[in-house]
């Protein structure tokens, strides 16, 4: 019979651990405990949850499918109260007896409260779970005073998630320096400041004594006298191990429950794993020890005792997009025969230093730059004897310019940190499993799910020794002129290249396509805003007479009708000019907006006349429309005016261009009748706020559109809506949707280059906007003043062939 | 039955550089191009599904049809897109005069169906009886 193996805590660690354990022969019947309700996940990623980058069940880690192939039993929601040693048995809350065999403790840690008055009140929270990720989300709303009490790792991120959720947030530390245990002074100042940059408030030294407020918390009272108003608070000053099991077992426990360097604790039978523990002297609260320990206890409890537990040089990294922090080793210059090596640059926000000792590394910090942190790890790790690139430690010499030799780096190199996938470890998978993609590689190794930030590194491996690997190569345009896109747009702007025919001739093979043509137009237009030589004929035909082309060679007939709203006298004009051209079909469209179906090219100038409105550039790769409910005006459940701030984002964005049509909406509940979450940009009022979304779809492909930003006021929610159209409208390849082009970059790159962006940057896509949208007219105005004499004339022949 | 004529159907300014125009000629729709240094004429309808040629994009010397981009070239008739296509669109000698562009189209006595000229036949646009650039 095989040995039963109970384990209490079912977080990253024991999980983690369990997996290690089943790469040994299978032994154990193994039933795991949870006292949260959720499968595991990815802890490190809950600040990412916070700010909205990620949805709680993209960072499940084991799905029960996992457990069930495993035959793990799994039991959620129970916490184990006791354990009894001698009969080798734990009680649950539900007082459940479960023998067991071996017992894996792997009960991680709980928030450390620091002693302060008034702790029972409403509206207190912490960060550890996605319970309080959860609760946190749902009292944050733009506008909210949030007090974040902590200026560490946790505490910024949570201080940064609740920023971007709209909050008003200050950061409380009672330390003279963000993250004193990473950083020193200036590196700290340098932080302080970026946070200040992103709009988070820092209080340094206060020691906060006393929640105030009157039932729930109103504010935070400190030591020096002083308070601030809040509408509620977080703590997040640190966490304490959890080891009352520990001790009720019997366990030797100091901070955390002791153990050696296998992995073994006083009990023979009884073992630790993760945040709970404590080796040599040090407890550790980072995900990459987690993992290294777990190797080691899987080794030990399978029999294959041998491998040790050395510790862990701490690492940690900053995950707020824009504020790039990593720290590793000790960066005290105290110690005698250390170097401190620095490099700052206030202007670039760039702080760098290391400290040598007898000519190894012995601990890094990297605040704005943080791209050599995989450099300086392996330092660190190997203890590599850096004398002779003394000069070369804070910048690297030409060669290694290109990145990371991937050939040169050892196979027991640590390429993933998070997850302590070595370099040999990844070319073992490679081979045995037949891995080509990086998608592969991680459901295999796990290797760049932590972070991520050796992504870059995985995919060199892989391009090293995967023969199979393709690397996401750059596609060009087409045929006719092989550049990709990105590469043309600077083409264009750098050379001032006004016309299509132009760029053929230098860059292609002087002729183009049907799919480059249209393509450079828009460049063309995108970067010029006018200011060149508009091609028709390099345009698509909808584009030449402004209308949608039929499979009869007919068009198609759709005025502006701003927000789908209309009136009984727009609605005569547009009855009257389908009875006067016999129009075959008057639809209702999608968009709340009316189609003349089967209108003859010769008649679109008198038609667009006769209707006397804009035209609505359905037939184009351009603003289409921006579809609203009721809002407020009639509707008894709209919190915010839908119908005016879609009319007017319309007004704001019509006649111009964009890479593929875009379609946008604006709804004044969560209701979303207008499904403004599946628009290119959409706008969902809430109370007292609006959330800006991107990247929504429902054609071809469904999607639900990120959120980029909640902010409080309508005329915000419509400068963040533009702000991303011009980001589209430069950054994205010619046919490329926003829920292509948000996936592609990444809806936290989206975030950082446009309404995160700095101020001078923001700057720069408005003006450019307004340029665009100066010399943007509507297309219906050529009816009067037809670019060329025959744009919607049937010619007649002169003559006429005689019989 | 091969008596053909030369016919004036326009003033080449009415066709813009690199673009299509249709006109109605003995009952024909045919598509005529300004490439530039020569004009040259096809049948107005693509053979897949009859998208209006003439509102196609021009590309070097072959047309895209609006509704489904098959590629047709404007000097033989031929079809390169999708596929190489057996299905052919009838092609017209143009010439130029005086600024007016001449097609030559069968009698309007002819049979419809009957192709001015076949696929794969050179059908160049000549000012007179030059091949030189008109434009």
């Amino acid at each position: 019979m095989m040995e039963r193996l109970v384990v209490v805590g079912n977080g990253m660690a024991g999980v983690a651990c369990v997996e290690q354990i089943l790469n040994h022969a299978p032994k154990f019947e193994i039933t795991i405990f949870g006292d949260e309700t959720h499968l595991n996940y990815n802890r490190i990623l809950l600040s990412s949850v916070l700010a909205g980058e990620k949805a709680a069940d993209e960072i499940q880690l084991n799905g029960l499918e996992w457990y069930a192939k495993h035959g793990i039993v799994l039991r959620l929601g129970i916490r184990i109260t006791d354990v009894d040693a001698e009969r080798k048995m734990v009680t649950g809350d539900d007082d459940s007896k479960t023998p067991f065999d071996k017992l894996l403790i792997a009960t991680g840690s709980t928030p450390l409260i620091p002693p302060m008055d008034g702790l029972e009140k409403e509206g207190l929270f912490v960060f550890r779970n996605l319970d309080d990720t959860r609760a946190l989300l749902d009292r944050a709303a733009p506008g909210k005073r949030a007090v974040v009490i902590g200026g560490g790792l946790l505490g910024l991120e949570a201080a940064r998630g609740l920023q971007v959720q709209g909050c008003d947030v200050t950061v409380v530390h009672l330390m003279d320096t963000l993250m004193e245990r990473q950083l020193d002074l200036t590196g700290g100042s340098y932080l302080k400041a970026k946070m200040e940059c992103l709009g988070v408030k820092v209080l340094l030294e206060r020691s906060t004594t006393a929640i105030l407020g009157n039932g729930k918390a109103e504010g935070v009272a400190f030591k020096d006298g002083s308070s601030i108003a809040a509408d509620f608070v977080v703590i997040a000053a640190g966490i304490r191990p959890n080891v009352e099991l520990g001790r009720k077992a019997g366990l030797e426990v100091n901070r955390g429950i002791i153990v050696n360097d296998y992995m073994e604790t006083s009990n023979p039978d009884v073992f630790a794993v993760g945040e709970c523990v404590e080796h040599n002297g040090t407890c550790y609260g980072l995900v990459a020890p987690l993992f290294e320990q777990g190797k080691v206890l899987a080794a030990t409890i399978t029999g294959n005792r041998g491998p040790l537990y050395r510790g862990t040089i701490q690492a940690a990294k900053l995950k707020i997009m824009g504020v790039d922090v990593f720290s590793a080793g000790n960066f005290s210059e105290k110690a005698p025969g250390t170097d401190a090596v620095r490099y700052e640059d206030p202007a670039l926000g760039t702080y760098k230093k290391l400290t040598v000792r007898d000519g190894k590394l012995a601990g890094v910090i990297l605040v704005g730059d943080t791209s050599e942190s995989h450099r300086y790890m392996d330092w660190l790790r190997s203890q590599t004897d850096l004398t002779a690139m003394r000069r070369q430690l804070l910048f690297p010499g030409p060669a290694d310019d290109a990145g990371l030799d991937v050939a040169a780096m050892a196979d027991s190199k640590v390429v993933c940190g998070c997850n302590g996938v070595t370099k040999g470890a990844i070319i073992h998978a490679v081979h045995e499993k037949g891995i080509s993609t990086l998608a592969q590689l991680r459901d295999s190794t796990r290797a760049s799910t932590g972070c991520g930030s050796c992504t870059e590194v995985c995919q060199q491996l892989l391009k090293a020794v995967a023969p199979e690997f393709q690397e996401e190569a750059k596609k060009s345009l087409c045929k006719c002129i092989p550049f990709p896109e990105d590469k043309l747009r600077e083409i264009l702007r750098s050379q001032r290249l006004r016309s299509v025919q132009e760029v053929l001739e230098i860059y292609g093979n002087g002729v183009g396509c049907e799919i480059c043509k249209p393509a450079l137009s828009y460049m063309l237009d995108m970067l010029w805003c006018g200011d060149h030589d508009e091609d028709r004929s390099a345009r698509f035909i909808n584009d030449r007479v402004h209308a949608n082309i039929q499979k009869d060679g007919t068009f198609s007939v759709v005025p502006r009708i701003r927000g789908g709203v209309t009136s009984a006298k727009e609605l005569r004009r547009i009855a009257d000019v389908a009875e006067k051209y016999n129009v075959p079909m008057v639809k209702i469209t999608g968009s709340q907006r009316i189609d003349l179906l089967g209108v003859k090219k010769a008649d679109l100038p008198q038609i667009w006349a006769d209707l006397g409105m804009p035209s609505g550039q359905a037939y184009t790769k351009g603003v289409r429309m921006v579809k609203t409910c009721v809002g407020t005006d009639f509707c008894r459940f709209g919190v915010q005016d839908s119908t005016k701030a879609g009319v007017e984002l319309e007004r704001r964005l019509e006649n111009l261009y964009t890479p593929h049509k875009l379609k946008m909406g604006a709804v004044g509940c969560p209701r979303n009748c207008a499904e403004a979450t599946v628009k290119d940009i959409g706008l969902v009022g809430q109370e007292g706020s609006w959330q800006v979304v991107v990247g929504g779809a429902a054609g071809k492909k469904v999607r639900k559109a990120d959120l980029l930003i909640t902010v409080e006021s309508t005329e915000e929610a419509l400068q963040a809506a533009t702000l991303f159209f011009q980001y589209y409208r430069e950054n994205a390849n010619y046919l490329e949707r926003t829920y292509d082009f948000v996936e592609r970059k990444g809806i936290e790159n989206v975030r950082r280059d446009t309404v995160y962006a700095p101020l001078a940057i923001q700057q720069g896509l408005r003006e450019r906007l307004r340029k665009s949208k100066r010399i943007s007219r509507d297309a219906w105005l050529e009816g009067d003043a037809p670019r060329h004499p025959t744009q919607f004339v049937q010619i007649e022949s002169l003559e006429k062939v005689q019989g | 039955m091969n008596n053909k004529q030369w016919i004036r159907v326009t003033a080449m300014q009415n066709i813009p550089l690199r673009e299509g125009r249709s006109v109605n000629v003995a009952g024909r729709e045919i598509a005529i191009f300004n490439l530039g240094d020569r004009v040259l004429a096809i049948d107005g309808r693509c053979p897949h599904k009859g998208g209006p040629l003439a509102e196609g994009i021009v590309t070097g010397s072959t047309v895209v049809c609006p509704l489904h981009a098959w590629k047709i070239s404007l000097e033989t008739g031929s079809i390169s897109k999708p596929n190489e296509n057996p299905a052919c669109v009838a092609t017209y000698r143009t010439r130029i005069e005086s600024g007016i562009v001449l097609i030559e189209v069968p009698e309007a006595s002819q049979e419809m169906e009957e192709r001015p000229l076949s696929c794969g036949e050179q059908n160049r646009a000549c000012l007179g009886d030059s091949p030189s650039p008109v434009l």
